[in-house]
């Protein structure tokens, strides 16, 4: 059933529907909420607290965004209060939030004046010497998850959106109203710091 | 355009809009010819990309199931279907 008709059945008291309903986006949910609270146990509570939200308001839904993004917004408002409230567990970035600053240190490159200027100087390393299974493994999987924690809050939402459920960038411009152009410009940064919380993670050396 | 009009350094802010086609033609054009001939680019650029595969393996992560019946409850008592 399409989310257009999930809400009328809904609002007609169709408890199928409403099963539907949680079936359909409660992975997604607990997935968003749980890059905004410390643990399982707060990002279920958040979730479940956000289905009675659902319930309660379902006459207020007016269908003007579509009922992923309502929906979203409701979990967000939620998460974020709560993450709020827990933050002392949660390490909140606060540096480069505003950024303007390159993704990569300039440090990284040759300096102005250089003969290549722009060109690396410290280039990335191949990431080939790390065995197939370990960049996919729980722990780089656990990098990941902490990386995306700790990135600004716009930053996380996008990245989360986009890559962890697979939104569309449309869905999430409309989500979090915000222009595509925005949208990617978060995305890139998110993207960048994750990939160098990994780079890091992959230049420690053999792992026991 | 010759490559050296595109350093690396800009190559990499450009990397999302290359990945979204979101560039002009030359800047896109451009992007691509850097990256044949530059490695270390290449090799950024495809730690890139496989960051965002790596993020994609998140959404088969094992997720608590609801609690049904308190939810089912509560739309029953609120939507009296």
């Amino acid at each position: 059933m399409e989310d257009g008709d999930l809400v009328t059945a809904l609002r007609a008291g169709d408890e199928g529907a409403f099963r539907a309903l949680v079936e359909r986006y409660h992975p997604a949910m607990f997935r968003v909420a749980s890059f905004y609270v410390p643990s399982r146990a707060v990002a279920e509570e958040v979730v479940q607290e956000t289905w009675l939200a659902v319930v309660e308001g379902l006459d207020r839904f007016e269908g003007r965004s579509s009922l992923k993004t309502w929906l979203f917004r409701i979990l967000a408002n939620r998460a974020r209060s709560r993450g709020v409230l827990e933050r002392r567990a949660v390490p909140f970035s606060t540096v480069g939030a505003d950024d303007d600053d390159p993704t990569v240190a300039p440090e990284r490159f040759r300096g102005p004046g250089h003969l290549w200027a722009g060109h690396w100087s410290d280039p990335p390393r191949r990431w080939s010497d790390v065995p197939a299974e370990r960049l996919q493994d729980a722990e780089t999987r656990a990098a990941v998850v902490d990386a995306i924690r700790e990135l600004p809050p716009h930053q996380r939402e996008v990245i989360t959106l986009r890559d962890v459920e697979g939104w569309t960038a449309e869905e999430v411009c409309s989500a979090l109203d915000i222009t595509s152009g925005n949208q990617r410009v978060l995305l890139h940064r998110a993207r960048a710091r994750v990939r160098s919380a990994l780079e890091q993670r992959f230049s420690e050396g053999v792992q026991v | 355009m010759t490559h050296e009009d595109l350093p690396c350094q800009d190559l990499v802010e450009l990397l999302t809009d290359f990945f979204e086609g979101a560039l002009e033609t030359e800047t896109h054009a451009a992007v691509e010819r850097h990256l044949v001939w530059c490695e270390w680019c290449a090799t950024y650029t495809d730690q890139l990309r496989r960051t965002v595969e790596v993020t994609g393996t998140l959404r088969g992560s094992d997720v608590p199931a609801p609690m049904l019946d308190v939810l089912v409850d509560a739309f029953r008592r609120l939507r009296g279907g």
